[in-house]
């Protein structure tokens, strides 16, 4: 059962990297190439040697890109299909659709928009590369707590739906995971390794084109898991196809 | 097949903890262990020696919102 989840979810993350590979090539590429060429400006005005290229930007604009992107979209696929393993059934009457759904949002919210808020994507020619270790640290940090947040958050709503009802215990959920991201955006401290002159316009469109590609992803996968799933657990819950699940 | 056509409307039924839980560490760790290639290999940390693997995945690192340069 958790077998067939798994290899479900990967196969369904693999599509979504596929096509998160696409839209990456049309929205993301062009702000690289501009960021590329600012840091080689840079360099030369600097009288630096233009760094020697190990991998050519063909290389790593096309296959590279697209290994980085299913890589990650396949592993993404599993750990949903992990998720959703566990949260099935565990959330009220909610059927495969509507939980992977939901999965989706609240994941999306946790693990990548709300850590995206304190420390965005950066294009090449951003960041100090002695930083890398710390900014590195920070990153993952944020991501840990803002998942747990939104673990206890959905805990906090399941508490408290009886005595609130469905849509007063999901806002104060919400209110409860609104305020710790408040409290760790505080405490955590903040990075800009923007170089002064950097194109603004070129900033902003390479962090949209960047969540772009994760709304790409997990869309997909929120959506095309739960509709896969729907068969495998169908059998273990002994419904008849035609028996549609709300 | 016309007791299940009749049959009550049953819930979704959730999977034991003891049967996913082997799944979830080792399927668990060999996933997080690809988005860390992908991620943060030969940046912040390096397993395997060189910057072969930054600079081959190097634009999907930036584009996925990973720290990088
Ligand atoms: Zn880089």
């Amino acid at each position: 059962m958790v077998g067939k989840l798994l290899l479900r979810g990967m196969l369904v993350g693999l599509v979504a990297g596929i096509l998160a590979f696409a839209f990456a090539r049309v929205y993301g590429e062009p702000q690289v190439d501009k960021a590329i060429a600012f840091e080689d400006q840079q360099a030369q005005a600097a009288g630096a040697a233009p760094e020697p290229e190990m991998v050519s930007r063909t290389t790593q604009a096309g296959i590279g890109l697209a290994t980085g992107v299913l890589v990650y979209g396949a592993a993404l696929g599993g750990l949903f299909s992990l998720v959703f393993a566990y949260a099935y059934g565990r959330l009220g009457s909610l059927g495969p659709r509507g939980t992977s759904a939901l999965i989706a949002l609240l994941g999306f919210l946790a693990a990548i928009v709300v850590p995206s808020l304190k420390y965005p994507a950066n294009p090449p020619a951003v960041g100090n590369a002695e930083t890398i270790g710390y900014r590195t640290e920070l990153f993952f940090i944020m991501i840990v707590v803002s998942i747990a947040a939104m673990v206890a958050a959905v805990g906090l709503a399941q508490r408290l739906w009886n005595r609130l009802g469905a849509w007063n215990a999901s806002i104060v959920a919400g209110l409860a995971f609104l305020v710790v991201f408040a409290l760790v955006k505080a405490a955590l401290p903040d990075i800009n390794e923007v170089p002064e002159n950097f194109s603004a316009t070129v900033l902003w469109q390479f962090r949209v084109a960047s969540l772009g590609i994760q709304l790409v992803l997990w869309t997909v996968v929120g959506l095309g898991f739960g509709a896969v799933a729907e068969r495998v657990v169908a059998v273990r819950d002994q419904r008849s196809p035609a028996r549609r699940y709300a | 097949m016309s007791d299940t056509t009749f049959a009550p409307s049953y819930g979704p039924v959730a999977i034991p903890v003891r049967e996913l839980l082997p799944w979830a560490i080792f399927a668990g760790l060999m996933l997080m262990m690809a988005i860390y290639f992908v991620g943060a290999e030969e940046g912040a940390t390096s397993l395997i020696r060189g910057t072969y693997v930054h600079e081959f995945v190097h634009d999907g690192r930036h584009l996925l919102g990973f720290p990088c340069h």
